[in-house]
């Protein structure tokens, strides 16, 4: 049964089934190779395999991005404690560029000249976690949120130069064909507003952990600024009515919600019991009180 | 200052917002008035399924045929409402009209040529392209489940061209869905709704082949098919 699938034997490939039609024979079963229906899907194999393989390539590199942005948001945090603030953000500037162009600059070739929302599914949580790194190093660097037009401008590249990504992707002629022929001097991954919407959503998840983990080091100014941010955030999720865009959104909205409540209480705390208590303690008042902290990540 | 940059990102979000919505109860009308045609050619189609209409197949495929000219205009007002870059972002949409009028399609040119449609024609009945780069398109997924459908519609119409007296189309149909399953045995399928589609094939193998079988045992087989 599974004979035609044995000649294109990739281990990628197992999790597809082997042989889709159990007719019966199978082994002996003669293909008229001059008939024009299987002429027909000879060619749309090669189509669908085409296009199941840069789905592959992408749900890769999107994992790629998730994976880096992830330690990027962890590097961020540690702003807090360190003594060296500014050698912590230039590392994380660092490491944004680096993602930027070594994975989302591969994920830009294989859209050249796609159509994105086919393969939004497949990139989608690396796109978010990237917005969500990108927007917090921002907040960090200028106190201000960042833009979707902004954010766009850093998922743009400039082909000018030969690029290795694009030959290494052999299977791939599309993207290859047509970096190396240069007609597009530029591969952008275009950013679609609503995967924009759900890293900023993610992007308060963090804030929150910030402000708490603010009160350790006896940062009192930083959670009534970081209140005030997100405060303005979750305003602006609950005017444009987040349930409307989409599910997703609405429930990232009910964790902003909670996270705002918590930080909210924080402020609380530090207002009436700060002058009675050393900033350090304070800390591990909230520690205590917090539960689990909501997994506001999608993977 | 930073409150500003808020209020200027939500601005953003809510005309996006909006203008999604916007786009979409556009685009869920026009496929209203597509899935209309869709069910005008549908029952257009059904008399083949009669004793009368297989003696007057040429001239119902003509019937159906004059009623796609309708679907040409209507897919020529939804490809102009959707921008070309984001078919993909509003497919969900026609996904399922696309595939029923392609398996009309399907239908019609079987009924007048025994063949299976290729995937240019269909796109060129529906009045829409047949490659993704030349605009509004009929993609390749829904070309594929729609010629799945034109098997089970055939298993059906070998059953009824029997009690309509007609024992050697059966015969030629047996071997029209059996080439298709060996069109469909050459695909390496993900795990989707096509691959589900496909999975059912084999009962429709299996059923037109049942038809052929109990036809031969009966002697009822026509010697030249």
């Amino acid at each position: 049964m599974a004979s035609r699938a044995g000649k294109r034997g990739h281990g990628r490939r197992e999790h597809r089934r082997e042989a889709q039609l159990p007719l019966g024979e199978t082994d002996a079963i003669e293909v008229n190779e001059s008939s024009p229906v299987i002429i027909a899907f000879r060619g749309f194999q090669t189509q669908l395999d085409a296009k199941y393989d840069k789905h592959e390539r992408l749900v890769k590199k999107s994992r790629d991005v998730t994976i880096q942005s992830k330690r990027i948001i962890f590097l961020l945090h540690r702003y807090v404690g360190s003594s060296n603030k500014e050698a912590v953000l230039k590392e994380a500037e660092q490491k944004l560029e680096e993602v930027e162009q070594s994975f989302i600059k591969q994920i830009a070739l294989e859209l050249q000249g796609e159509d994105v929302y086919l393969y939004l599914r497949a990139i989608s949580p690396g796109l978010q976690e990237y917005v969500e790194a990108l927007s917090f190093y921002h907040y960090l660097t200028t106190k201000s949120l960042i833009t979707l037009p902004e954010v766009q401008s850093r998922l743009e590249f400039d082909l000018g130069s030969p690029c290795p990504e694009a030959e290494q992707t052999d299977a791939d002629t599309t993207a290859a064909a047509s970096a190396s022929a240069g007609t597009p001097p530029v591969a952008r991954v275009p950013l679609p507003t609503s995967e924009f919407m759900l890293g900023i959503a993610d992007l308060t998840g963090e804030l929150m952990r910030l402000a708490i983990s603010s009160l350790g080091v006896g940062d009192a100014a930083r959670p009534f600024e970081l209140c005030g941010f997100m405060r303005a955030i979750l305003d602006g999720f609950l005017t444009v009515g987040g349930a409307a865009a989409s599910r997703e959104v609405a429930r990232k909205v009910a964790t902003l919600r909670q996270s705002v409540h918590k930080v909210e209480a924080a402020c609380y705390a530090l207002r009436v019991r700060g002058s009675e208590m050393p900033s350090h303690r304070l800390a591990d008042v909230f520690r205590e009180a917090e539960p689990a902290a909501p997994d506001t990540e999608v993977m | 200052m930073e409150a500003a940059r808020v209020t200027e990102v939500f601005c953003g979000f809510q005309k996006y917002i909006d203008s999604e919505q916007d786009k979409r109860d556009e685009v869920r009308q026009l496929v209203k008035d597509l899935e209309q045609s869709a069910r005008e050619i549908l029952a257009v189609m059904q008399i083949i399924h009669t004793d009368e209409g297989l003696k007057t197949i040429s001239k119902v495929c003509e019937k159906a045929r004059h009623h796609f000219e309708t679907v040409r205009a209507q897919f020529a007002v939804l490809a102009a409402c959707v921008p070309p870059s984001e078919y993909f972002r509003f497919n969900d949409h026609w996904r399922f009209v696309v595939q029923r009028l392609s398996f009309l399609a399907a239908l019609i040119v079987y009924m007048e040529s025994e063949m299976l449609i290729t995937k240019e024609e269909a796109a060129a009945i529906l009045g829409i392209k047949s490659s993704r780069e030349a605009g509004f398109h009929l993609d390749l997924d829904d070309y594929l489940t729609s010629t799945l459908t034109l098997a089970s519609e055939l298993s059906r119409l070998a059953v009824n061209a029997v009690v309509a007296g007609d024992y050697s189309r059966p015969v030629r149909v047996a071997s029209f869905v059996g080439d298709l399953a060996n069109g469909f045995r050459l695909l390496n399928l993900k795990n989707d709704s096509l691959r589900k589609r496909c999975d059912a094939l084999k009962y429709d193998v299996k059923k037109v082949e049942e038809v052929v079988y109990d036809l031969s045992i009966r002697g009822l087989r026509p010697a030249d098919a």
